[in-house]
Protein backbone atom coordinates (compact mmCIF):
# COMPACT_ATOMS: atom_id res chain seq x y z
CA UNK A 1 0.00 0.00 0.00
CA UNK A 2 1.30 3.43 -0.92
CA UNK A 3 1.55 6.19 1.63
CA UNK A 4 -0.62 9.26 1.09
CA UNK A 5 1.20 11.20 3.80
CA UNK A 6 4.79 10.79 4.88
CA UNK A 7 6.31 12.87 7.65
CA UNK A 8 10.03 12.51 8.32
CA UNK A 9 12.05 14.10 11.10
CA UNK A 10 9.48 16.79 11.78
CA UNK A 11 10.51 19.31 14.44
CA UNK A 12 8.66 22.41 15.56
CA UNK A 13 10.17 24.91 18.00
CA UNK A 14 8.39 27.79 19.69
CA UNK A 15 11.28 29.87 21.00
CA UNK A 16 13.02 27.53 23.38
CA UNK A 17 10.18 25.03 23.54
CA UNK A 18 10.34 21.99 21.28
CA UNK A 19 6.67 21.12 20.77
CA UNK A 20 7.27 18.45 18.16
CA UNK A 21 10.57 16.59 18.25
CA UNK A 22 11.80 14.59 15.27
CA UNK A 23 8.53 12.84 14.54
CA UNK A 24 8.12 10.28 11.75
CA UNK A 25 4.61 9.34 10.71
CA UNK A 26 2.92 7.92 7.66
CA UNK A 27 -0.64 7.31 6.55
CA UNK A 28 -1.22 4.73 3.83
CA UNK A 29 -4.00 4.86 1.32
CA UNK A 30 -7.35 3.84 2.80
CA UNK A 31 -6.04 3.70 6.35
CA UNK A 32 -7.53 5.14 9.50
CA UNK A 33 -4.63 6.22 11.67
CA UNK A 34 -5.04 7.56 15.19
CA UNK A 35 -2.64 9.92 16.91
CA UNK A 36 -2.90 9.71 20.68
CA UNK A 37 -1.00 11.01 23.66
CA UNK A 38 -1.49 13.00 26.85
CA UNK A 39 -2.50 16.67 26.69
CA UNK A 40 0.33 18.87 25.47
CA UNK A 41 2.06 16.03 23.66
CA UNK A 42 2.19 18.08 20.45
CA UNK A 43 -0.57 16.37 18.50
CA UNK A 44 -2.41 19.50 17.45
CA UNK A 45 0.89 21.25 16.72
CA UNK A 46 1.67 18.40 14.35
CA UNK A 47 -1.70 18.94 12.65
CA UNK A 48 -0.97 22.65 12.38
CA UNK A 49 2.35 21.87 10.70
CA UNK A 50 0.70 19.50 8.23
CA UNK A 51 -2.07 21.93 7.27
CA UNK A 52 0.21 24.92 6.79
CA UNK A 53 -0.78 26.96 9.84
CA UNK A 54 2.74 26.58 11.25
CA UNK A 55 5.96 26.44 9.31
CA UNK A 56 7.94 23.52 10.77
CA UNK A 57 11.44 24.22 12.04
CA UNK A 58 12.85 21.11 10.40
CA UNK A 59 11.72 17.96 8.63
CA UNK A 60 9.75 16.98 5.57
CA UNK A 61 6.05 16.53 4.96
CA UNK A 62 5.17 14.87 1.69
CA UNK A 63 1.63 14.27 0.46
CA UNK A 64 0.90 11.88 -2.39
CA UNK A 65 -2.58 12.06 -3.91
CA UNK A 66 -3.71 8.60 -5.07
CA UNK A 67 -2.48 8.22 -8.62
CA UNK A 68 -0.64 11.54 -8.53
CA UNK A 69 2.90 12.66 -7.97
CA UNK A 70 4.30 13.23 -4.46
CA UNK A 71 4.23 16.84 -3.30
CA UNK A 72 6.23 18.49 -0.56
CA UNK A 73 3.72 20.46 1.49
CA UNK A 74 5.61 21.93 4.44
CA UNK A 75 5.88 25.69 4.06
CA UNK A 76 2.82 25.93 1.83
CA UNK A 77 -0.08 28.17 2.81
CA UNK A 78 -3.18 26.50 4.33
CA UNK A 79 -5.29 27.09 1.23
CA UNK A 80 -2.61 25.52 -0.96
CA UNK A 81 -2.48 22.45 1.30
CA UNK A 82 -6.26 22.20 1.07
CA UNK A 83 -6.06 22.48 -2.69
CA UNK A 84 -3.65 19.53 -2.83
CA UNK A 85 -6.26 17.47 -0.99
CA UNK A 86 -5.85 17.58 2.77
CA UNK A 87 -8.75 18.82 4.88
CA UNK A 88 -9.13 19.16 8.62
CA UNK A 89 -11.49 19.86 11.49
CA UNK A 90 -10.70 21.49 14.82
CA UNK A 91 -10.74 20.52 18.45
CA UNK A 92 -12.97 23.48 19.27
CA UNK A 93 -15.66 23.88 16.64
CA UNK A 94 -14.79 26.53 14.09
CA UNK A 95 -17.82 26.79 11.86
CA UNK A 96 -18.78 30.00 10.11
CA UNK A 97 -21.52 30.49 12.65
CA UNK A 98 -23.25 33.39 10.89
CA UNK A 99 -23.69 31.37 7.73
CA UNK A 100 -26.28 28.70 7.03
CA UNK A 101 -25.48 25.00 7.13
CA UNK A 102 -25.60 24.83 3.34
CA UNK A 103 -23.37 27.88 2.95
CA UNK A 104 -20.81 26.39 5.30
CA UNK A 105 -20.49 23.39 3.03
CA UNK A 106 -20.62 25.50 -0.12
CA UNK A 107 -17.63 27.54 1.02
CA UNK A 108 -15.70 24.27 1.11
CA UNK A 109 -16.19 24.07 -2.66
CA UNK A 110 -14.34 27.35 -3.11
CA UNK A 111 -11.00 25.88 -4.12
CA UNK A 112 -12.61 23.44 -6.54
CA UNK A 113 -14.52 26.08 -8.46
CA UNK A 114 -13.42 28.99 -10.58
CA UNK A 115 -16.15 31.63 -10.95
CA UNK A 116 -14.68 35.12 -10.79
CA UNK A 117 -16.21 38.39 -9.73
CA UNK A 118 -16.99 39.29 -13.34
CA UNK A 119 -18.96 36.06 -13.69
CA UNK A 120 -20.89 36.93 -10.55
CA UNK A 121 -21.93 40.22 -12.12
CA UNK A 122 -22.62 38.95 -15.64
CA UNK A 123 -24.24 35.65 -14.58
CA UNK A 124 -22.98 33.77 -17.63
CA UNK A 125 -23.70 30.12 -18.32
CA UNK A 126 -20.50 28.84 -16.75
CA UNK A 127 -21.16 30.64 -13.47
CA UNK A 128 -24.76 29.49 -13.22
CA UNK A 129 -23.89 25.88 -14.05
CA UNK A 130 -21.12 25.93 -11.50
CA UNK A 131 -23.38 27.37 -8.80
CA UNK A 132 -25.99 24.70 -9.46
CA UNK A 133 -23.30 22.03 -9.20
CA UNK A 134 -22.03 23.43 -5.91
CA UNK A 135 -25.52 23.34 -4.39
CA UNK A 136 -26.19 19.78 -5.60
CA UNK A 137 -22.82 18.54 -4.37
CA UNK A 138 -23.28 20.23 -0.98
CA UNK A 139 -26.73 18.72 -0.57
CA UNK A 140 -25.35 15.26 -1.18
CA UNK A 141 -22.69 15.77 1.44
CA UNK A 142 -25.25 17.00 3.95
CA UNK A 143 -27.34 13.90 3.32
CA UNK A 144 -24.28 11.80 3.95
CA UNK A 145 -23.81 13.34 7.40
CA UNK A 146 -27.60 13.36 7.98
CA UNK A 147 -27.99 17.14 8.14
CA UNK A 148 -30.29 17.51 5.15
CA UNK A 149 -33.13 18.67 7.40
CA UNK A 150 -31.05 21.60 8.64
CA UNK A 151 -29.76 23.05 5.34
CA UNK A 152 -31.16 26.54 5.92
CA UNK A 153 -30.52 26.78 9.65
CA UNK A 154 -27.72 28.96 10.91
CA UNK A 155 -24.73 26.88 11.88
CA UNK A 156 -24.70 28.38 15.39
CA UNK A 157 -28.20 27.04 16.08
CA UNK A 158 -27.34 23.38 15.50
CA UNK A 159 -26.99 20.95 18.39
CA UNK A 160 -23.41 20.14 19.32
CA UNK A 161 -23.14 16.75 17.65
CA UNK A 162 -24.63 18.15 14.46
CA UNK A 163 -22.10 21.00 14.44
CA UNK A 164 -19.31 18.43 14.56
CA UNK A 165 -20.83 16.53 11.65
CA UNK A 166 -21.18 19.79 9.74
CA UNK A 167 -17.48 20.49 10.24
CA UNK A 168 -16.72 17.12 8.73
CA UNK A 169 -19.06 17.79 5.80
CA UNK A 170 -17.39 21.14 5.18
CA UNK A 171 -13.98 19.46 5.17
CA UNK A 172 -15.27 16.78 2.78
CA UNK A 173 -16.55 19.48 0.42
CA UNK A 174 -12.95 20.31 -0.47
CA UNK A 175 -12.64 16.78 -1.94
CA UNK A 176 -9.72 15.64 0.18
CA UNK A 177 -7.88 12.33 -0.13
CA UNK A 178 -6.74 12.70 3.47
CA UNK A 179 -8.99 13.93 6.25
CA UNK A 180 -7.45 15.16 9.50
CA UNK A 181 -9.84 15.11 12.46
CA UNK A 182 -8.76 16.85 15.67
CA UNK A 183 -10.65 15.23 18.55
CA UNK A 184 -13.88 14.68 16.63
CA UNK A 185 -15.56 13.00 19.60
CA UNK A 186 -14.66 15.66 22.17
CA UNK A 187 -17.67 16.53 24.28
CA UNK A 188 -19.94 13.97 22.64
CA UNK A 189 -22.21 11.60 24.50
CA UNK A 190 -21.83 7.82 23.91
CA UNK A 191 -24.66 7.78 21.39
CA UNK A 192 -23.14 10.62 19.35
CA UNK A 193 -19.73 8.97 19.54
CA UNK A 194 -21.16 5.78 18.12
CA UNK A 195 -22.71 7.71 15.24
CA UNK A 196 -19.38 9.38 14.61
CA UNK A 197 -17.64 6.01 14.61
CA UNK A 198 -20.00 4.84 11.87
CA UNK A 199 -19.64 8.08 9.93
CA UNK A 200 -15.84 7.88 9.88
CA UNK A 201 -15.93 4.27 8.74
CA UNK A 202 -18.44 5.14 6.02
CA UNK A 203 -16.34 8.05 4.80
CA UNK A 204 -13.41 5.73 4.31
CA UNK A 205 -15.43 2.96 2.69
CA UNK A 206 -17.64 5.03 0.41
CA UNK A 207 -15.46 8.00 -0.46
CA UNK A 208 -12.05 6.37 -0.54
CA UNK A 209 -10.55 8.87 1.88
CA UNK A 210 -7.71 8.10 4.29
CA UNK A 211 -8.09 9.46 7.80
CA UNK A 212 -5.68 10.73 10.44
CA UNK A 213 -7.35 11.54 13.73
CA UNK A 214 -6.40 12.83 17.14
CA UNK A 215 -8.64 11.36 19.80
CA UNK A 216 -8.84 10.79 23.53
CA UNK A 217 -11.82 8.46 23.46
CA UNK A 218 -9.95 5.13 23.66
CA UNK A 219 -12.97 3.05 22.78
CA UNK A 220 -13.40 4.94 19.51
CA UNK A 221 -9.67 4.81 18.77
CA UNK A 222 -9.35 1.09 19.39
CA UNK A 223 -12.50 0.43 17.38
CA UNK A 224 -11.77 2.15 14.13
CA UNK A 225 -8.00 2.61 13.81
CA UNK A 226 -5.79 0.43 11.66
CA UNK A 227 -2.69 1.83 13.30
CA UNK A 228 -1.98 4.09 16.22
CA UNK A 229 0.85 6.58 16.76
CA UNK A 230 1.55 7.60 20.36
CA UNK A 231 3.22 10.90 21.24
CA UNK A 232 4.50 12.21 24.53
CA UNK A 233 6.36 15.48 25.18
CA UNK A 234 6.64 16.07 21.44
CA UNK A 235 8.29 12.72 20.80
CA UNK A 236 6.83 9.69 19.13
CA UNK A 237 7.00 6.83 21.62
CA UNK A 238 5.17 3.99 19.90
CA UNK A 239 3.54 2.87 16.65
CA UNK A 240 1.41 -0.19 16.04
CA UNK A 241 -1.95 -1.83 15.68
CA UNK A 242 -4.50 -1.23 18.44
CA UNK A 243 -3.62 -4.61 19.90
CA UNK A 244 0.10 -3.85 20.01
CA UNK A 245 -0.49 -0.43 21.52
CA UNK A 246 -2.79 -1.85 24.18
CA UNK A 247 0.03 -4.14 25.31
CA UNK A 248 2.90 -1.66 24.98
CA UNK A 249 4.29 -0.94 28.48
CA UNK A 250 5.69 2.45 27.42
CA UNK A 251 2.25 3.58 26.30
CA UNK A 252 0.57 2.24 29.39
CA UNK A 253 3.01 4.17 31.51
CA UNK A 254 2.71 7.39 29.54
CA UNK A 255 -0.93 7.45 28.81
CA UNK A 256 -3.20 4.56 29.47
CA UNK A 257 -1.51 4.00 32.82
CA UNK A 258 -3.04 7.17 34.18
CA UNK A 259 -6.46 5.91 33.25
CA UNK A 260 -5.85 2.45 34.61
CA UNK A 261 -5.10 3.95 38.01
CA UNK A 262 -8.08 6.24 37.96
CA UNK B 1 -43.61 70.68 4.53
CA UNK B 2 -41.86 71.44 1.23
CA UNK B 3 -38.88 72.70 3.14
CA UNK B 4 -38.83 69.53 5.21
CA UNK B 5 -39.00 67.39 2.06
CA UNK B 6 -36.17 69.37 0.49
CA UNK B 7 -34.00 68.82 3.55
CA UNK B 8 -34.99 65.17 3.73
CA UNK B 9 -34.01 64.52 0.11
CA UNK B 10 -30.86 66.59 0.47
CA UNK B 11 -29.92 64.47 3.45
CA UNK B 12 -30.70 61.31 1.55
CA UNK B 13 -28.39 62.44 -1.26
CA UNK B 14 -25.56 63.23 1.14
CA UNK B 15 -26.16 59.98 2.95
CA UNK B 16 -26.05 58.02 -0.31
CA UNK B 17 -22.65 59.43 -1.18
CA UNK B 18 -21.35 58.79 2.33
CA UNK B 19 -22.66 55.24 2.05
CA UNK B 20 -20.80 54.57 -1.20
CA UNK B 21 -17.55 55.55 0.52
CA UNK B 22 -18.36 54.15 3.97
CA UNK B 23 -18.91 50.69 2.50
CA UNK B 24 -15.29 50.59 1.42
CA UNK B 25 -14.14 51.45 4.94
CA UNK B 26 -16.39 48.95 6.61
CA UNK B 27 -15.69 46.07 4.22
CA UNK B 28 -11.93 46.45 4.49
CA UNK B 29 -12.25 46.68 8.27
CA UNK B 30 -14.47 43.61 8.33
CA UNK B 31 -11.88 41.57 6.49
CA UNK B 32 -8.48 42.74 7.74
CA UNK B 33 -9.38 45.02 10.68
CA UNK B 34 -7.64 47.97 9.11
CA UNK B 35 -8.99 51.51 8.94
CA UNK B 36 -7.92 52.37 5.42
CA UNK B 37 -7.43 56.11 5.80
CA UNK B 38 -6.41 56.44 2.16
CA UNK B 39 -9.87 55.31 1.04
CA UNK B 40 -11.09 58.91 0.67
CA UNK B 41 -8.20 59.57 -1.70
CA UNK B 42 -9.36 56.74 -3.95
CA UNK B 43 -12.66 58.56 -4.21
CA UNK B 44 -10.81 61.78 -5.10
CA UNK B 45 -8.74 59.97 -7.73
CA UNK B 46 -11.96 58.60 -9.21
CA UNK B 47 -13.36 62.12 -9.51
CA UNK B 48 -10.14 63.43 -11.10
CA UNK B 49 -10.03 60.57 -13.60
CA UNK B 50 -13.61 61.30 -14.60
CA UNK B 51 -12.79 65.00 -15.01
CA UNK B 52 -9.83 64.27 -17.29
CA UNK B 53 -11.72 61.70 -19.34
CA UNK B 54 -14.76 63.96 -19.66
CA UNK B 55 -12.68 66.94 -20.75
CA UNK B 56 -10.84 64.93 -23.41
CA UNK B 57 -14.01 63.32 -24.71
CA UNK B 58 -15.78 66.68 -24.74
CA UNK B 59 -13.06 68.15 -26.98
CA UNK B 60 -13.34 65.11 -29.22
CA UNK B 61 -17.04 65.87 -29.56
CA UNK B 62 -18.72 62.91 -27.91
CA UNK B 63 -22.32 63.10 -26.70
CA UNK B 64 -23.15 63.63 -23.00
CA UNK B 65 -24.39 60.10 -22.34
CA UNK B 66 -21.27 58.52 -23.90
CA UNK B 67 -19.10 60.86 -21.87
CA UNK B 68 -20.92 59.98 -18.65
CA UNK B 69 -20.61 56.24 -19.18
CA UNK B 70 -16.97 56.27 -20.32
CA UNK B 71 -15.95 58.68 -17.57
CA UNK B 72 -17.66 56.51 -14.96
CA UNK B 73 -16.13 53.28 -16.28
CA UNK B 74 -12.61 54.68 -16.51
CA UNK B 75 -12.90 56.30 -13.08
CA UNK B 76 -13.85 52.90 -11.65
CA UNK B 77 -11.00 51.14 -13.49
CA UNK B 78 -8.39 53.69 -12.37
CA UNK B 79 -9.59 53.73 -8.77
CA UNK B 80 -9.56 49.95 -8.66
CA UNK B 81 -6.01 49.91 -9.97
CA UNK B 82 -4.95 52.39 -7.28
CA UNK B 83 -6.83 50.54 -4.53
CA UNK B 84 -5.43 47.17 -5.59
CA UNK B 85 -1.85 48.45 -5.85
CA UNK B 86 -2.08 50.35 -2.58
CA UNK B 87 -3.06 47.16 -0.74
CA UNK B 88 -0.20 45.19 -2.32
CA UNK B 89 2.44 47.84 -1.61
CA UNK B 90 1.37 49.46 1.63
CA UNK B 91 -0.70 46.90 3.57
CA UNK B 92 0.11 43.36 2.52
CA UNK B 93 3.77 43.41 3.63
CA UNK B 94 2.58 44.62 7.06
CA UNK B 95 -0.14 42.07 7.57
CA UNK B 96 1.68 40.13 10.26
CA UNK B 97 3.18 43.10 12.09
CA UNK B 98 1.56 45.11 14.89
CA UNK B 99 -1.87 46.59 14.29
CA UNK B 100 -0.53 50.14 14.30
CA UNK B 101 1.89 49.59 11.40
CA UNK B 102 -0.67 49.30 8.59
CA UNK B 103 -2.65 52.14 10.15
CA UNK B 104 0.34 54.47 9.94
CA UNK B 105 0.98 53.18 6.44
CA UNK B 106 -2.61 54.06 5.53
CA UNK B 107 -2.19 57.63 6.81
CA UNK B 108 1.02 57.81 4.79
CA UNK B 109 -0.77 56.64 1.65
CA UNK B 110 -3.46 59.26 2.22
CA UNK B 111 -0.89 62.07 2.42
CA UNK B 112 1.02 60.63 -0.53
CA UNK B 113 -2.04 60.50 -2.80
CA UNK B 114 -3.11 64.04 -1.89
CA UNK B 115 0.30 65.44 -2.73
CA UNK B 116 0.61 63.28 -5.81
CA UNK B 117 -2.57 64.77 -7.24
CA UNK B 118 -1.59 68.22 -6.00
CA UNK B 119 1.69 68.03 -7.94
CA UNK B 120 0.38 66.16 -10.97
CA UNK B 121 -2.72 68.35 -11.33
CA UNK B 122 -3.20 71.55 -9.39
CA UNK B 123 -3.99 72.94 -5.97
CA UNK B 124 -6.88 75.04 -7.30
CA UNK B 125 -10.49 74.06 -7.39
CA UNK B 126 -11.33 72.80 -10.88
CA UNK B 127 -14.80 73.15 -12.38
CA UNK B 128 -16.39 69.77 -12.92
CA UNK B 129 -18.84 69.44 -15.82
CA UNK B 130 -22.34 68.35 -14.91
CA UNK B 131 -22.24 64.90 -16.48
CA UNK B 132 -25.66 63.91 -15.20
CA UNK B 133 -28.46 64.74 -17.62
CA UNK B 134 -31.34 67.03 -16.58
CA UNK B 135 -34.68 65.29 -16.25
CA UNK B 136 -37.40 67.47 -17.71
CA UNK B 137 -40.32 65.96 -15.82
CA UNK B 138 -38.62 67.01 -12.58
CA UNK B 139 -38.56 70.69 -13.50
CA UNK B 140 -41.75 71.61 -11.60
CA UNK B 141 -40.19 70.17 -8.46
CA UNK B 142 -36.80 71.81 -8.91
CA UNK B 143 -37.16 73.65 -5.59
CA UNK B 144 -37.37 70.28 -3.78
CA UNK B 145 -35.01 68.02 -5.68
CA UNK B 146 -32.52 68.36 -8.51
CA UNK B 147 -32.01 65.80 -11.28
CA UNK B 148 -28.51 65.05 -10.09
CA UNK B 149 -29.87 64.18 -6.65
CA UNK B 150 -32.28 61.70 -8.20
CA UNK B 151 -29.39 60.12 -10.09
CA UNK B 152 -27.26 59.90 -6.97
CA UNK B 153 -30.00 58.26 -4.91
CA UNK B 154 -30.95 55.80 -7.64
CA UNK B 155 -27.36 54.86 -8.49
CA UNK B 156 -26.59 54.27 -4.84
CA UNK B 157 -29.69 52.12 -4.50
CA UNK B 158 -28.67 49.97 -7.47
CA UNK B 159 -25.11 49.63 -6.17
CA UNK B 160 -26.39 48.59 -2.73
CA UNK B 161 -28.67 45.94 -4.18
CA UNK B 162 -25.87 44.57 -6.38
CA UNK B 163 -23.48 44.51 -3.43
CA UNK B 164 -25.99 42.69 -1.24
CA UNK B 165 -26.59 40.07 -3.92
CA UNK B 166 -22.87 39.70 -4.48
CA UNK B 167 -22.16 39.14 -0.81
CA UNK B 168 -25.13 36.93 -0.10
CA UNK B 169 -25.24 34.63 -3.08
CA UNK B 170 -21.99 34.47 -5.01
CA UNK B 171 -18.91 32.34 -4.55
CA UNK B 172 -16.66 35.31 -3.89
CA UNK B 173 -19.23 36.80 -1.51
CA UNK B 174 -19.25 33.66 0.58
CA UNK B 175 -15.47 33.64 0.60
CA UNK B 176 -15.53 37.26 1.84
CA UNK B 177 -17.94 36.46 4.65
CA UNK B 178 -15.94 33.41 5.63
CA UNK B 179 -12.69 35.39 5.66
CA UNK B 180 -14.28 38.11 7.79
CA UNK B 181 -15.46 35.56 10.35
CA UNK B 182 -12.37 33.38 10.65
CA UNK B 183 -9.45 33.99 8.34
CA UNK B 184 -7.47 30.86 9.27
CA UNK B 185 -10.47 28.61 8.89
CA UNK B 186 -11.28 30.20 5.54
CA UNK B 187 -7.78 29.33 4.36
CA UNK B 188 -8.22 25.79 5.64
CA UNK B 189 -11.32 25.25 3.55
CA UNK B 190 -9.30 26.38 0.56
CA UNK B 191 -10.07 30.09 0.26
CA UNK B 192 -7.19 32.12 -1.15
CA UNK B 193 -7.36 34.91 1.41
CA UNK B 194 -4.99 37.21 -0.48
CA UNK B 195 -7.31 37.16 -3.43
CA UNK B 196 -10.33 37.84 -1.22
CA UNK B 197 -8.57 40.84 0.30
CA UNK B 198 -7.65 42.18 -3.14
CA UNK B 199 -11.23 41.73 -4.30
CA UNK B 200 -12.49 43.62 -1.26
CA UNK B 201 -10.22 46.55 -2.07
CA UNK B 202 -11.37 46.47 -5.70
CA UNK B 203 -15.05 46.47 -4.76
CA UNK B 204 -14.54 49.24 -2.19
CA UNK B 205 -12.54 51.34 -4.65
CA UNK B 206 -15.08 51.03 -7.43
CA UNK B 207 -17.88 52.17 -5.13
CA UNK B 208 -15.78 55.11 -3.97
CA UNK B 209 -15.07 56.05 -7.60
CA UNK B 210 -18.78 55.97 -8.45
CA UNK B 211 -19.42 58.18 -5.44
CA UNK B 212 -16.64 60.53 -6.54
CA UNK B 213 -18.00 61.01 -10.04
CA UNK B 214 -21.56 61.50 -8.80
CA UNK B 215 -20.79 64.06 -6.13
CA UNK B 216 -18.33 65.97 -8.32
CA UNK B 217 -20.98 66.41 -11.01
CA UNK B 218 -23.50 67.38 -8.35
CA UNK B 219 -21.36 70.01 -6.68
CA UNK B 220 -19.51 71.08 -9.80
CA UNK B 221 -15.96 71.48 -8.55
CA UNK B 222 -13.14 69.34 -7.19
CA UNK B 223 -9.64 69.70 -5.80
CA UNK B 224 -7.05 67.35 -4.33
CA UNK B 225 -8.43 67.75 -0.82
CA UNK B 226 -12.05 66.55 -1.32
CA UNK B 227 -11.11 62.97 -0.51
CA UNK B 228 -9.92 63.85 2.96
CA UNK B 229 -13.14 65.57 4.04
CA UNK B 230 -15.42 63.01 2.43
CA UNK B 231 -13.27 60.22 3.83
CA UNK B 232 -13.54 61.52 7.39
CA UNK B 233 -17.31 61.90 7.07
CA UNK B 234 -17.74 58.43 5.58
CA UNK B 235 -15.49 56.96 8.22
CA UNK B 236 -17.66 58.64 10.85
CA UNK B 237 -20.73 57.14 9.21
CA UNK B 238 -19.16 53.68 9.22
CA UNK B 239 -18.33 53.96 12.93
CA UNK B 240 -21.77 55.36 13.64
CA UNK B 241 -23.40 52.32 12.02
CA UNK B 242 -20.98 49.85 13.55
CA UNK B 243 -17.69 49.37 11.74
CA UNK B 244 -17.48 46.05 9.94
CA UNK B 245 -21.24 45.89 9.39
CA UNK B 246 -22.42 46.49 5.82
CA UNK B 247 -26.05 47.42 6.62
CA UNK B 248 -24.59 49.47 9.47
CA UNK B 249 -22.50 51.54 7.08
CA UNK B 250 -25.56 52.37 5.00
CA UNK B 251 -27.70 53.20 8.02
CA UNK B 252 -24.93 55.26 9.61
CA UNK B 253 -24.44 57.19 6.38
CA UNK B 254 -28.13 58.01 6.06
CA UNK B 255 -28.36 59.06 9.70
CA UNK B 256 -25.31 61.28 9.27
CA UNK B 257 -26.66 62.74 6.01
CA UNK B 258 -30.00 63.61 7.59
CA UNK B 259 -28.45 64.99 10.76
CA UNK B 260 -26.32 67.38 8.73
CA UNK B 261 -29.13 68.30 6.40
CA UNK B 262 -31.74 69.01 9.10
CA UNK B 263 -29.32 70.69 11.46
CA UNK B 264 -28.08 73.08 8.79
CA UNK B 265 -31.58 73.65 7.47
CA UNK B 266 -33.38 74.33 10.74
CA UNK B 267 -30.62 75.61 12.98
CA UNK B 268 -27.52 76.99 11.35
CA UNK B 269 -25.34 76.04 8.42
CA UNK B 270 -22.23 77.22 10.23
CA UNK B 271 -22.29 74.25 12.58
CA UNK B 272 -22.83 71.39 10.12
CA UNK B 273 -19.81 69.42 11.32
CA UNK B 274 -20.49 70.17 14.96
CA UNK B 275 -23.88 68.53 14.72
CA UNK B 276 -22.55 65.58 12.77
CA UNK B 277 -19.77 64.80 15.20
CA UNK B 278 -21.83 65.72 18.27
CA UNK B 279 -24.35 63.12 17.17
CA UNK B 280 -21.56 60.59 16.69
CA UNK B 281 -20.33 61.18 20.24
CA UNK B 282 -23.86 60.78 21.59
CA UNK B 283 -24.43 57.49 19.80
CA UNK B 284 -21.08 56.10 20.81
CA UNK B 285 -21.79 56.91 24.44
CA UNK B 286 -24.97 54.84 24.40
CA UNK B 287 -23.97 52.25 21.81
CA UNK B 288 -20.19 51.94 21.79
CA UNK B 289 -20.22 49.38 18.98
CA UNK B 290 -22.32 51.63 16.74
CA UNK B 291 -25.95 51.31 15.68
CA UNK B 292 -25.74 47.82 14.17
CA UNK B 293 -22.34 46.76 15.43
CA UNK B 294 -22.00 43.73 17.61
CA UNK B 295 -20.10 43.88 20.84
CA UNK B 296 -17.77 40.99 20.19
CA UNK B 297 -15.69 39.26 22.76
CA UNK B 298 -12.14 38.47 21.75
CA UNK B 299 -11.85 35.02 20.26
CA UNK B 300 -9.66 32.66 22.24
Amino acid sequence: MTAVLTITGLTMDFGGLRAVDNVNLDVRQGEIVALIGPNGAGKTTLFNCITGIYKPTAGDIVATPPGGPAKTIHGLKPNQVTEIGLARTFQNIRLFSNMTVLENVMIGRHCRTTSKILGAVLRDGHTRREEAEIVAFSYQLLERVRLERHVNDFARNLPYGAQRRLEIARALATEPFLLLLDEPAAGMNPHETKELDELISRIRAEMDISILLIEHDMKLVMNISDRIFVMEYGKEIAVGTPLEIRGNPKVIEAYLGEEAHA
Amino acid sequence: MEYFLELFLGGLTRGSIYALIALGYTMVYGIIELINFAHGEIYMIGAFTALIVASVLNIMGFGPITILILAMVLAVVYSCAYGFTMEKIAYKPLRHSTRLAPLISAIGMSIFFQNYVLLAQTSDFLPFPSLLPELEFLEPYAFIIRSSEVFIILTTLVVMVLLTLLIKFTRIGKAMRATAQDRTMAMLVGVDVNRVISTTFIIGSSMAAIGGVLIASHIGQINFYIGFIAGIKAFTAAVLGGIGSIPGAVLGSLVLGWTESFATGYISSDYEDVFAFGFLVLILIFRPAGLLGKTTTQKV
